[in-house]
């Protein structure tokens, strides 16, 4: 009986280690099958070089770092605003019934696949663009690029995508804020808008900075969505009306039928993907652990 | 005098302010439910007409352009199976180890670490990962069984949650009550511990599964795009939101892309009621 029971704890611990061993393998992997490339190449080569065409083999990422980071910070313009704003709607404005209901409003708003978002923004974002706001735009700027396939177009749907994660982590920092500090502050004579202003947000600094980082991940790993809206060009933009290719969406577009050094190229992209997600994660991991907030 | 007009703007000040602060907030929170609203309700619009039993029970002809879309069908069954038959007793038992088993010692922060750092990696690099490992260097090629894998590594950290979360609910007093009657720790979970999170438990693989049949970056990149039917593990296939986005990309049939688009959206509106439901009904307070 003693040994059955012991033989099962070892394969929980297992089962435990499982999540830690597969993100030791990923490393490794992406690591061996993007170094080479890296190393013959030469990172600064690598990460400045401005042209991407591995047909011609130069592979310069920079027009795919700058398309992920213009779609990215787009996306946070949007959403930073818009996911506080649900965040505080939850919690301090809404009835708990009609709270409950508006989370999971948000939560079906994450389940939605990603790919699905991309059609979306296909069918009806890239054309609403091309026909309500280039007219406007070429006022300004009559040599833009006209077909719709945009940052503007990637970053708005972006934002909506990581929205959930804002609001349900936000909320949740916000909603942990003890109540005497709301007491307080009514107390004194600020109203409940100065309340939340003054004292709510800034208690809930550490968790809302959190969300927006995670978000951020989760805007700079997204795939599907990009790839069919962001037209994937690989330039480095010159307005928010031009095409842009992204890091995410290049390897995936490109690995069906790279050749053997191209495939290489596309994981050294993964490894630099890779490294900033890692970073974001981390960061987020430790403010919020640092921070006395709950990691989950 | 002066001073009471004073004291009066301020005060209209303040309510202008506070208007316009809960104007703002509730504007956006509507903005946000409109998206949502406008996403689902576009899509259904557009596609539900198109779904068929036709659809729904014949083969894809021409690239998907014609007939349905049974083998795509099939082939998302057959994959979200094999991931979610392979991660569901391994999330398990890590929530039970992290639950049950695990003094809060340094081993135990670190596997805690990698499980949330696991949670955010993107799934472009699960794909990356299951091409060179599964695909490449195990030798299994685009497959479903590749697939499967890949997509088991990714639902693991939802289901460890959710699984934990509910075992964290179970009263203290019940491990106590059943070691004390002579049951071993063993006994104890799996009589009594686990009887009780079976809606978390349940919850957590509803969740799994909805987030692997959406998954796309990661199935396109290990599983391939064959439109056969597979009739092996071993076999390339194609599933849904891959069908979807191959038909959104190439532009191949307006009609099966929004017919497609609408079944995705039926599924995942399923799987969240089905969610909720279980969570709420069978009393496991999942406030996480």
């Amino acid at each position: 009986m003693k040994t059955y029971e012991k033989i099962i704890e070892k394969i929980i611990l297992i089962s435990a280690a499982v999540s830690t061993i597969s993100v030791a393998l990923i490393t490794v992997f992406i690591f061996q099958s993007g170094l080479p490339v890296l190393a013959e190449y030469g990172i600064c080569e690598f990460i400045f070089g401005t042209t991407w065409s591995p047909t011609n083999g130069s592979y310069g990422i920079l027009p795919l770092i700058t398309g992920t980071l213009s779609i990215t910070l787009g996306a946070l313009a949007i959403g930073i605003p818009t996911g506080i704003a649900c965040a505080i709607f939850l919690s301090e404005v809404l009835p708990k019934k009609a709270a409950k209901a508006f989370k999971s409003a948000i939560e079906l708003l994450a389940g939605i696949p990603s790919v699905v978002y991309g059609f979306f923004g296909l069918v009806v974002i890239v054309p609403a663009i091309r026909s309500y706001v280039l007219p406007i735009y070429q006022i300004f700027d009559p040599e833009v690029s006209a077909t719709g396939f945009s940052i503007l177009a990637g970053s708005i749907i972006l934002a909506i995508m990581i929205l959930p994660t804002i609001v349900s982590i936000s909320e949740n920092s916000i909603s942990a804020v003890p109540r005497e500090f709301k007491e307080a502050s009514l107390a004194l004579g600020a109203n409940k808008g100065e309340t939340i202003v003054r004292v709510l947000i800034p208690a809930a600094k550490s968790g809302i900075l959190s969300s927006i980082i995670l978000g951020m991940g989760r805007a700079i790993g997204e795939t599907m969505a990009v790839i069919l809206i962001t037209g994937n060009m690989a330039k480095v933009p010159g307005s928010i009306m031009d095409p842009v290719a992204t890091l995410t969406g290049t390897i995936a577009m490109e690995m069906g039928y790279a050749s053997p050094t191209h495939q290489q190229a596309l994981f050294a992209v993964g490894i630099i993907l890779f490294l900033i997600i890692m970073l974001l994660n981390m960061i987020a991991q430790f403010s919020m652990r640092g921070l006395g907030g709950k990691a989950s | 005098m002066e001073r009471m007009m004073n004291g009066n703007k301020l005060k209209d000040l303040k309510t202008v302010r506070n208007i316009m602060f809960y104007g703002g907030i509730g504007l956006l929170a509507a903005i946000t439910l409109a998206a949502l609203i406008i996403i689902i309700g576009y899509i259904l619009a557009n596609g539900l007409s198109h779904i068929n039993l036709e659809f729904l029970t014949q083969e894809p002809r021409r690239m998907g352009k014609e007939g349905g879309i049974f083998s795509v069908v099939i082939g998302t069954l057959m994959v979200t199976g094999v991931g979610i038959l392979i991660a569901t007793p391994i999330g398990i038992a890590a929530a039970i180890y992290f639950t049950e088993y695990a003094s809060n010692g340094k081993g135990v922060i670190i596997i805690r670490f990698f499980t949330e750092i696991l949670a955010g990696i993107p799934s472009i690099i699960f794909g990356l990962f299951g091409f060179a490992f599964f695909v490449i260097f195990l030798g299994m090629g685009w497959s479903v069984i590749s697939g499967g894998l890949t997509l088991a590594l990714m639902v693991l950290p939802t289901l460890i949650r959710a699984t934990e979360e509910s075992l964290k609910t179970v009263p203290m007093a019940y491990r106590e009550g059943s070691l004390s009657l002579g049951a071993t720790k063993w006994q104890t979970i799996v009589k009594v511990i686990i009887p009780c999170c079976k809606p978390g438990i349940l919850t957590g693989l509803i969740l799994g599964i909805g987030r692997a049949i959406g998954e796309t970056a990661a199935v396109m990149l290990t599983v391939g795009g064959s439109l056969r039917i597979p009739t092996s593990l071993f076999d390339s296939t194609r599933t849904m939101s891959v069908h979807l986005y191959i038909l959104a990309a190439e532009g191949l049939s307006q009609e099966k892309t929004y017919a497609t688009a609408a079944l995705l959206i039926i599924i995942v509106l399923l799987i969240n009621t089905a969610a909720n439901l279980i969570s709420s009904r069978l009393g496991g307070n999942d406030e996480s």
